[in-house]
């Protein structure tokens, strides 16, 4: 497992990633800055939570066009994995990785709070390690309604590219959606913030089964 | 320089006095220019000058071994220990949240963040006290949303979580609330930053946001009453940048790492002005500034607006001289403006120049240490008389008056309030807001930091000098029980006009409380700042010396969890009880009555009975500790239930007790213990040894609670009224 980590101007979970990711793969982190053109051979990509470019314009809306996004972009068109937390999860869809877009919430504030989610698709690299239950993972963030158009989430829902759902919606999202796919199951973005899940002592660990689901796809011989 | 015409108008826009303005012309024996005036309003602004306070805040201690610079500096700094310094203080921004409420209480966060990381700290945590009028008051609704939102929108950006603060109501806040944050920030012990301009020829440099006109008179709005209608004031309050805010601290923090600074110091009140002086007086030296090379946000800006500008996230340093490429070469990285402004000079001179001319020469340590200081009269509060028991007459529903005071705007949950702040980036937020002190691990450490804000503003308006004492004595508490050591404590002393010799006594009577506090515990003042004036058409505040704790927990697994009670606990009461009811919350929320002495601080039984618990803790002999505060007995009883989620079965009052007092009684030095039976035997006897009275008031169970002979109540109710009241006042439906 080789994974990197951008920061962007603005970015505030960055840290968090790649000590989360450290923990859970035991190995360093490469950290990557937003201005450079080329990332350092990775099988996997965090973009953290924050606000980038202090979501100016529309979260995540300048930071998709940086110049660290083209590389990351050939990343995935190679097949290699990406992961959108939150900011990262904006990013994503603005930079056209990701289908819709996350809207200011429906209740119009921020909100932090532990939420429960179900797994909806456990057949994929960032969720095969999860069990049937629900699970708990914070959500912060001002801008995580979720929308999509009717044949868009037609099509994720078929081809099974919902990855999490809130059991207790916390921002308005469409059909509940917290997390979505590409079309290759390759590229994960999602609001809630499992790097924020890893330890008892923070309040629980149900974030840990995606870093370890990713680890046993990449690992175990899960890369092309 | 042109002569310029000294009228009343002229020193009345400057809030100088007269015989202030003859000490000006004394000290420079000749008259100021426009420039020099408004350097001088403004540094000898009570904001930033202290004029009204000074002589009294000396009374304060500001020692301990552990102390590493105490007030003066930007931030107090305490040892921590393995080579780390916790960097800490709490500020105002009351005046510009009432004008704007967003970006007021947003600039309130960014300032203070500034204060810490200027250090050299990594800030690790926000807190906030506020302090609303009465939820009936006109914009009061407006306000509480505008100042939360603002808060929030300033530190989730920047990615400091704001683990904890206080939120209350008070009519006498209706025309003047109080804002208050606190910012705790931890660095290396040998990579402490302070604000001493040293090193002739050094460059001066700015780097940050740009200048504009925004602000301007910030600090000297700061020192005056305010009048209804100072709507049209709304120009003097900043537009705070937290993306900038969140560049700079980086940039600050990467600067500081290639040794190059030589001093630093945030723009804040009175922006260019304040930190170029007080770096020099501080470091003994001159500085030549050049305007022309301040970066500007508009054009055609004069030296008295540049100078007087209060933009925001702007830093001056010192550099050592040669580096500027390399510094400069950082702060580009991070995609702001630098520029070198000035020197380091040997004059002791400030010596501006602006478009080719010299637009003020003065000299430093006038302005900055000869600022007047007034000896105010000042009138002591008379101390109020006890309550009569009797007088409060009649049986007590206690389930109806329990359920009334959960609900009631001070002790109701503010849920509503924190999940609009991210109180967990940085992955170290041990203990969530709302059960107590909150707990941040020290990054990368088993450390962990304890933090509270205290302060009961109707004891210190009933008696000024027990409401400073008990302030103290609470946030010691608060750190105490959830296994912490109180270190020290920052201050924000929020009170009405100084020039009014009853608010003069209150001040005076607040602080003297807490220097005894302070002095009895162990737990000295290292920063603070104090904020006058809080009056709007001459209706004062309740006197707030607002106090901001900060206590160390060695090892993280010796963490005391306010929610780790379980069924089957029994429950301790620790420390003396005689049912004082008078100026409690009690009194005020279900009689309707706000008089009576408040309870008295025992600070020797405080430390006795706080020490006794600390062993208690430190023996794994108590599952969760709650100290009592408003409501007493009855309501910590109910939080520790509710935090839990357990119910409980508590005692009757004892015979010789009237049940108002026992149950809602506000006695101080008492906790609430939640003990597994088979340690209880072992707990007992060491109370008797240390002569504390500690006795088995009840045992958890169940889910309701049960308050003696009265019917029980559900926790769902419990919890139910506590969630309720904030969220349904906010959508207008309380």
């Amino acid at each position: 497992m080789r994974a990197a980590v951008i920061t962007f101007p603005g970015s505030n979970c960055d840290r968090d990633l790649a000590v989360a990711m450290e923990t859970c793969f035991g190995r360093p982190v490469a950290r990557v800055w937003h201005a450079d053109s080329e990332l350092p051979p990775v099988d996997l990509v965090g973009l953290p939570g924050g606000f980038s470019w202090g979501d100016y314009l529309r979260s995540g809306a300048i930071a998709a066009r940086a110049p660290i996004m083209a590389a990351v972009r050939r990343h995935a068109e190679r097949g290699g994995y990406v992961l959108g937390i939150c900011n990262g999860f904006q990013i994503l869809t603005e930079a056209g990785l990701l289908p819709g877009a996350l809207i200011r919430n429906a209740g119009l504030r921020f909100v932090c709070r532990p939420v429960r989610l179900s797994v909806v698709n456990r057949n994929t690299p960032f969720t095969a390690a999860y069990g049937a239950e629900p699970i708990t993972i914070p959500v912060a963030h001002h801008d995580g309604n979720y929308v999509i158009d009717p044949e868009g989430l037609a099509r994720l829902e078929g081809e099974g590219r919902i990855a999490f759902r809130y059991l207790d919606n916390p921002n308005g999202s469409t059909a509940d959606i917290a997390g979505v796919l590409d079309a290759r199951g390759r590229v994960l973005g999602l609001m809630p913030h499992p790097e924020r899940a890893v330890e008892p002592l923070l309040g629980g660990v149900d974030g840990r089964p995606l870093f370890a689901s990713l680890l046993s796809a990449i690992d175990g011989g899960g890369r092309p | 320089m042109t002569m310029l015409e000294i009228t009343d108008e002229l020193l009345a826009r400057h809030k100088l006095t007269r015989a202030e303005y003859a000490e000006i012309e004394r000290i420079l024996g000749r008259p100021p220019n426009l420039v020099e005036l408004g350097i001088f309003s403004v540094m000898w602004s009570e904001h930033c000058s202290y004029k009204s306070s000074k002589i009294h805040l000396k009374k304060l201690p500001t020692e301990a071994p552990w102390v590493v610079c105490g007030p003066g500096e930007n931030a107090g700094v305490v040892d921590i220990g393995d080579g780390l310094v916790a960097v800490f203080k709490m500020e105002s921004h009351n005046h510009p949240s009432f004008i704007e409420p967003y970006q007021g209480a947003a600039t309130g966060v960014g300032g203070i963040l500034r204060d810490v990381f200027t250090m050299g700290a990594r800030p690790v945590a926000l807190l906030d006290a506020l302090r609303f009028g009465d939820p009936k008051a006109p914009r009061m609704r407006h306000l509480v949303a505008g100042v939360v939102a603002g808060i929030g929108g300033y530190g989730n950006c920047v990615g400091v979580p704001t683990v904890g603060g206080e939120c209350t109501f008070h009519p006498a806040y209706d025309g003047n609330i109080l804002v208050n944050v606190m910012c705790v920030g931890v660095a290396r012990a040998d990579r402490v930053f302070y604000a001493r301009a040293a090193g002739v020829n050094n460059p001066v440099v700015y780097m940050g946001a740009k200048t504009g006109r925004d602000g301007i008179h910030g600090a000297t709005m700061a020192s005056a009453e305010f009048s209804e209608a100072d709507g049209s004031l709304r120009p003097t309050v900043q537009v705070g940048d937290p993306f900038t805010e969140k560049l700079l601290i980086e940039a600050c923090l990467e600067l500081m790492e290639t040794g190059c600074i030589v001093a630093i110091q945030d723009m804040g009140a009175a922006g260019l002005t304040s930190s170029s002086f007080e770096m020099a007086a501080r470091g003994g030296t001159g500085i030549e500034l050049d305007l022309d090379a301040v970066p500007l946000r508009e054009t055609g800006m004069s030296a008295y607006e540049i100078m007087l500008s209060e933009s925001q996230e702007r830093m001056l340093l010192v550099l050592e001289c040669g580096r500027e490429a390399e510094a400069e070469a950082i702060v580009r990285k991070w995609g702001l403006d630098v520029a070198v402004v000035g020197r380091v000079t040997d004059s002791g001179r400030m010596v501006i120049r602006h478009r080719g001319e010299v637009v003020a020469d003065l000299p430093v340590a006038p302005v900055s240490g000869a600022s007047p200081v007034y000896e105010r009269p000042f009138e002591r509060t008379p101390r109020p008389l006890p309550l009569v028991a009797e007088a409060l007459g009649g049986p007590v529903d206690a389930r109806s008056a329990l359920l009334r005071l959960l609900g009631s705007p001070d002790l109701s949950s503010k849920r509503w309030i924190f999940e609009q702040y991210d109180w967990l980036v940085g992955c170290d937020t041990i203990l969530p807001p709302g059960l107590g002190a909150a707990v941040v691990r020290v990054h990368g450490t088993k450390k962990a930091l304890a933090l509270t804000t205290d302060c009961t503003p109707r004891y210190c308006r009933a008696d000024p000098r027990e409401g400073g004492r008990q302030a103290v004595a609470e946030a010691w508490r608060n750190l105490v029980a959830v296994g912490a050591r109180p270190l020290a404590i920052t201050d924000c002393l929020n009170f009405g006009n100084p020039e009014r010799p009853a608010i003069m006594g209150q001040l005076v009577d607040c602080i003297e409380g807490m220097a005894e506090a302070c002095r009895a515990l162990d737990f000295p003042v290292v920063s603070g700042n104090v904020s006058l004036y809080n009056e709007t058409d001459g209706r004062a505040i309740l006197p707030t010396p607002q106090v901001g704790g900060l206590g160390l927990i060695e090892d993280v697994a010796r963490l005391v969890r306010p929610d780790a009670a379980r069924a089957g606990d029994r429950l301790v009461l620790l420390g003396e009880s005689t049912g004082w009811l008078g100026a409690s919350l009690y009194l005020r929320e279900i009689l309707g009555r706000e008089d009576g002495a408040p309870p008295p601080v025992d600070l020797a039984l405080e430390r006795r009975n706080g020490e006794l618990v600390a062993r208690l803790l430190a023996a794994g002999a108590v599952r969760a500790c709650h100290d009592l505060a408003d409501g007493g007995l009855a309501v910590a009883v109910a939080e520790l239930c509710l935090a839990a989620n357990v119910g409980a079965v508590l005692e009757p009052a004892p015979a010789d007790a009237s049940e108002a007092g026992w149950l809602f009684g506000e006695d101080q030095g008492r906790w609430l213990l939640a003990v597994p039976p088979a340690r209880l035997p072992e707990l007992l006897a060491a109370a008797t040894a240390s002569g504390v009275l500690a006795r088995p008031v009840g045992t958890l169970g169940g889910d309701a609670l049960t308050l003696g002979r009265h019917p029980p109540i559900s926790l769902e109710e419990l919890r139910s009224v506590r969630e309720g009241w904030l969220p349904a006042w906010m959508d207008g439906t309380a």
